[in-house]
């Protein structure tokens, strides 16, 4: 197989081979699956050490206030309580950020949204920390909330914070920006909404923090970048960043939302204060308060095509609300700018993308990354341009579909791997289901166990969307990953800081160690920012081509060192050394690779980098991304009329992966990403009455049971392996989540027939739409 | 592992009673009457296993079974469990140390991922095969519908449920057939 080809394959054949233990494109086991089944594995929740303390937060109630005082009197004189902090105790810089440290660690003054955290307490028991923040007494001034974003970024006289109202915004031009296409030339214009997604992982914010002889703090917590997290702590803890020490804990799924810091700061203020280890778990309803959002977006949409359903240009104004501090806004915005105009060639192309600061609560960073609402718009349009057209909506997709060798709006250059054509092409010969409603049982209907509807209002629908992302870091950031591989008598340990997350990049590392070095036992350590220097982040589908590689590379030069050794020892060619399975071999000669080299000790560290990438100019032109992926989602759903209510019955989806890792890894990432675009598509969302979350709670904030998971039709994985990346592969994780809720929503408007602009679809959009349609 | 002591509670708020636990006798001393079953299991026994991820009887990541019907534990009050036989996810893992068929199914077929809704799950589907070792697709589903996934969109977590309810059937035939369980 060359570079240039590709190969496009159902998982089935892969899935059917018993799983094994080594080795690229295996699905090998998860090292750390038998302590999780077994309920052993450790999560962040689970830290104990003895005579520590429990945490609790105390957090504003209101969405936008002046603070009058905060008097802590009261929740000191209980008994049991060690400490009330508030931002007279924090010692360093008072604010952090990913970004900006426009975020106060505590609010002293103002209080910009719901949820913002105002004092914090230590007691030796978690009821006694909850009575005495019942006990803290804050004196507010209530003020308006700004909550519509349109309206925060017109309110420019006084802004909700001193850096303004505009959180960021970024500007695409591309070709002509008047073009205006021949005579014949059909323009469709449309406004479209997503709504406020949460992460929504099981595994509730907690950590340890435990104070060191040094005057440091070992932090134990559930993260997604354990460096950054270090960066932002040291400054806010007024220590140097070597005394603030941070240890992954087991976390329990992340999406994002563990980019930000929630309480490690709070946490480690406590341990300090009162020089005992404390522990914090946060509540189902704490952690819908108080972790970042996707967030919501407001777009205007004008696709203008030919006759023959060439794209001339497409316009687009979008509004994201970033709520009340800047997280990873930035990024976001320049993610939805940049992929505005989706994975087509678009000669002509002004977008614009504003971010709001308002008093709703904090977005961030989710899975998609501003990819996901770009993609609702855009696919939207496509369908309403190849309505408009009378073309088939998959034709017109295919005939402006970007090819290798075709640029972006950006102008940048689709130079690796881009077989967009191919992922259309092959989802949407999926073949349908065999069987419509009408063969369902009522469990299997829309509304399932509570179902009251009629079979007969019953319709089935099918929609189709493509989608596609950046992987990795952009923007000219310096991203990079360190790994260590250090080997010894056949057993191979590799040091990273990687956060683990539930994606298996544990499972990559110990594949990669065999590949390369034949390692038979490969020991994974402890992450940590004591052991070892950054990895990045866990986010933007990258560790596995950045952190992976960086195991790669070392792992590589721990081999040259053990074949000059054995080349040595054994008095033969260096260059006629290789490793195959688990031996050393050169022609006739073999010997197991644990036995080549007896008591030597190889140790190698590496930083690994990415090639490097452009920050955007003024008009959003430039290389700014490393490389792109690409999936299509074709859904079949049933909608009761009457009821508003939907089922997703089936997802087929091919998707484009550079090359398989781990088959059976490459599926759970597929399934679960599906999972949270149908949730977008169908139920998702945190639903706002003036600043605050009326559904934090898994009672009302509704995320897919088995019962609402779709049959998940894998048509393809197309295997085009892309230059630079180790082993070929790129990441895998966001592009199931980015036009599977294009396509679910698309397949409600074709059974429906109504022309529904929002996601989530609510009940109301389709029952009582309909019901006003009716005469 | 320590456990958490009484706390804030008043001495007439506090009961000490034993809880049969996986087989085994445990004491629970001076705890809040009020406490959940989950919490006792995690804060005052140390068996962590069972899950913390919503309180609040949505999320089934702390399922056990009470007297052999499943429950959330978050919302079983634990001093009115006492003299019934509770069995948690510690109590699944074989006398020898090995795993359970559903275990050794879930690790197999890929259904764990970041783990959290791992254990309750597993309770869960254990639960499921007993009542109903021919389960279908939709049976499974419905069963499992009140413990939430983030991860894996339930797909391996089926396919580990279908294959365990298969090795089960196969082996049940070459048994001979016999339909003690």
């Amino acid at each position: 197989m060359t570079s240039t080809t590709s190969t496009s394959t159902t998982l089935d054949t892969t899935l059917r081979r018993p799983p094994v233990e080594r080795g690229i494109g295996e699905s090998v086991r998860r090292p750390d699956g038998v302590p999780k089944v077994r309920g052993e594995f450790e999560f962040s929740s689970d830290l104990w050490a003895d005579g520590m303390l429990w945490a609790h937060i105390v957090r504003s109630p209101h969405p936008s206030a002046r603070i009058r005082s905060v008097d802590i009197s009261g929740a000191l004189a209980i008994t049991g309580v060690w400490a009330v902090l508030t931002a007279d105790d924090v010692p360093g810089l008072a604010t952090y950020g990913l970004e900006v440290p426009d975020q106060p660690v505590f609010a002293s003054d103002v209080v910009r949204y719901t949820g913002e955290a105002i004092a914090a307490i230590a007691a030796d028991h978690p009821e006694t920390a909850r009575r005495a923040a019942a006990a803290v007494v804050v004196d507010y001034e209530l003020l308006d909330p700004v909550v519509d974003a349109e309206a925060a970024i017109a309110l420019t006289a006084e802004p909700i914070h001193p850096l303004g109202n505009v959180l960021c915004q970024q500007r695409v031009l591309c070709g002509d920006p008047d073009a205006a296409g021949a005579a014949g030339a059909v323009v469709i214009e449309g406004r479209y909404h997503t709504g406020m997604q949460d992460q929504a992982f099981m595994g509730p914010e907690s950590g340890l923090a435990v104070p060191a002889e040094d005057g440091g703090v070992d932090l134990h917590v559930a993260t997604q970048w354990l460096h950054v997290d270090q960066d932002q702590l040291a400054p806010c803890l007024g220590l140097p960043p070597e005394k603030v020490r941070v240890h992954l804990a087991g976390v329990g799924g992340a999406f994002g939302a563990r980019e930000d810091l929630s309480m490690q700061v709070q946490l480690c203020l406590l341990a300090l204060h009162t020089r005992r280890p404390v522990k914090i778990v946060y509540s189902r309803e704490e952690s819908f308060l108080g972790h970042v959002h996707r967030h919501p977006a407001n777009m205007w949409y004008r696709h203008t095509a030919d006759a023959d359903g060439n794209l001339v240009k497409v316009e687009a104004r979008i509004v994201l609300d970033g709520g009340a501090y800047l997280s990873s806004s930035p990024a976001v915005t320049q993610n939805a700018a940049t992929f505005a105009a989706g994975p087509y060639r678009v000669p002509n192309a002004s977008i614009e993308v504003i971010t709001a600061r308002t008093n709703n609560p904090p977005c961030g960073a989710m899975r998609g990354f501003g990819a996901v609402q770009v993609c609702f718009g855009y696919e939207a349009q496509m369908d309403k341009l190849a309505s408009a057209l009378g073309m088939d909506p998959v034709e017109l997709r295919l005939q402006n579909a970007v090819a290798r060798g075709d640029h972006l709006i950006t102008g940048q250059e689709f130079s690796g791997a881009t077989p967009v054509a191919e992922v259309i092409s092959t989802c949407a010969a999926a073949p349908l289901p065999e069987t419509g409603p009408g063969d369902q049982p009522d469990m299997a209907l829309p509304g399932g166990a509570g179902r009251t509807g009629e079979r007969g209002r019953v319709r089935r629908g099918i929609g189709f969307a493509v989608g596609f992302k950046n992987v990795m870091y952009s923007g000219g950031f310096d991203d990079y990953a360190t790994a260590r591989c250090r080997y010894a008598n056949g057993v191979a340990t590799i040091t990273s800081a990687a956060a683990e997350v539930g994606q298996g990049l544990v499972t990559l590392a110990k594949q990669i160690a065999y590949e390369v070095l034949g390692a038979e036992e490969v020991l994974l350590a402890p992450p940590s920012t004591m052991a070892i220097g950054s990895a990045g982040s866990t986010s933007a589908s990258r560790q596995s081509w950045m952190t992976g590689g960086a195991i790669e590379a070392a792992c590589r030069a721990v081999r040259d060192r053990l074949l000059a050794s054995a080349a040595q020892r054994y008095e033969l060619p260096f260059a006629n050394l290789g490793i195959v399975g688990g031996s050393i071999v050169a022609g006739d000669f073999s010997v197991p690779v644990s036995e080549a080299a007896p008591g030597e000790v190889f140790e190698e560290t590496v930083v690994f980098r990415h090639a490097p990438t452009q920050p955007l100019d003024e008009n959003g032109q430039g290389s700014s991304h490393v490389a792109f992926v690409f999936a299509a989602h074709r859904a079949i759903v049933d909608v009761d009329l009457d009821l508003g209510l939907v089922r997703v019955v089936e997802i087929a989806t091919s998707q484009e992966v550079g090359r398989v890792l781990n088959p059976v890894q490459l599926l759970g990432q597929i399934e679960g990403g599906i999972s949270q675009g149908v949730g977008l598509a169908v139920m998702e969302e945190l639903v706002l009455e003036n600043g605050l979350i009326r559904n934090p709670s898994f009672t009302d904030y509704i995320i897919p049971t088995a019962l609402d998971m779709p049959e998940v039709r894998i048509q393809a994985i197309i295997e085009e392996p892309e230059p630079g990346a180790p082993f070929g592969a790129k990441g895998a994780g966001e592009p199931p989540s980015i036009s599977s809720t294009a396509a679910v929503v698309a397949a409600i408007r074709d059974a429906t027939g109504l022309d529904i602009c929002r996601a989530p679809v609510r009940p109301q959009d389709i029952a009582l739409a309909l019901a006003e349609q009716t005469p | 592992m320590g456990a958490l002591r009484p706390g804030p509670m008043q001495p007439e708020e506090l009961v000490s009673y034993k809880l049969t636990i996986n087989g085994r006798e445990h004491e629970v001393a001076d705890e809040w009457f009020g406490a959940s079953l989950l919490t006792v299991l995690r804060d005052h026994l140390g068996l962590r296993g069972s899950k913390n991820a919503c309180e609040q009887g949505e999320c089934g990541s702390c399922s056990v079974l009470v007297d052999g019907t499943l429950e959330c534990s978050c919302m079983v009050l634990a001093a009115a469990v006492v003299g019934h036989n509770i069995v948690t996810i510690e109590g699944l893992t074989q006398v020898d140390g090995g795993l359970s068929d559903v275990q050794e199914a879930f690790v197999q077929a890929g259904a764990v991922q970041c783990g959290f809704c791992t254990p309750g799950l597993i309770v869960s589907i254990h639960d499921v095969l007993e009542r109903n070792p021919d389960a279908t697709d939709l049976e499974v589903r419905e069963a499992i519908s009140g413990n939430l996934c983030r991860c894996t969109g339930y797909g391996r977590i089926l396919a580990a449920t279908h294959a365990v309810a298969a090795a089960r059937r196969e082996r049940k035939h070459d048994d001979g057939g016999d339909t003690s369980s």
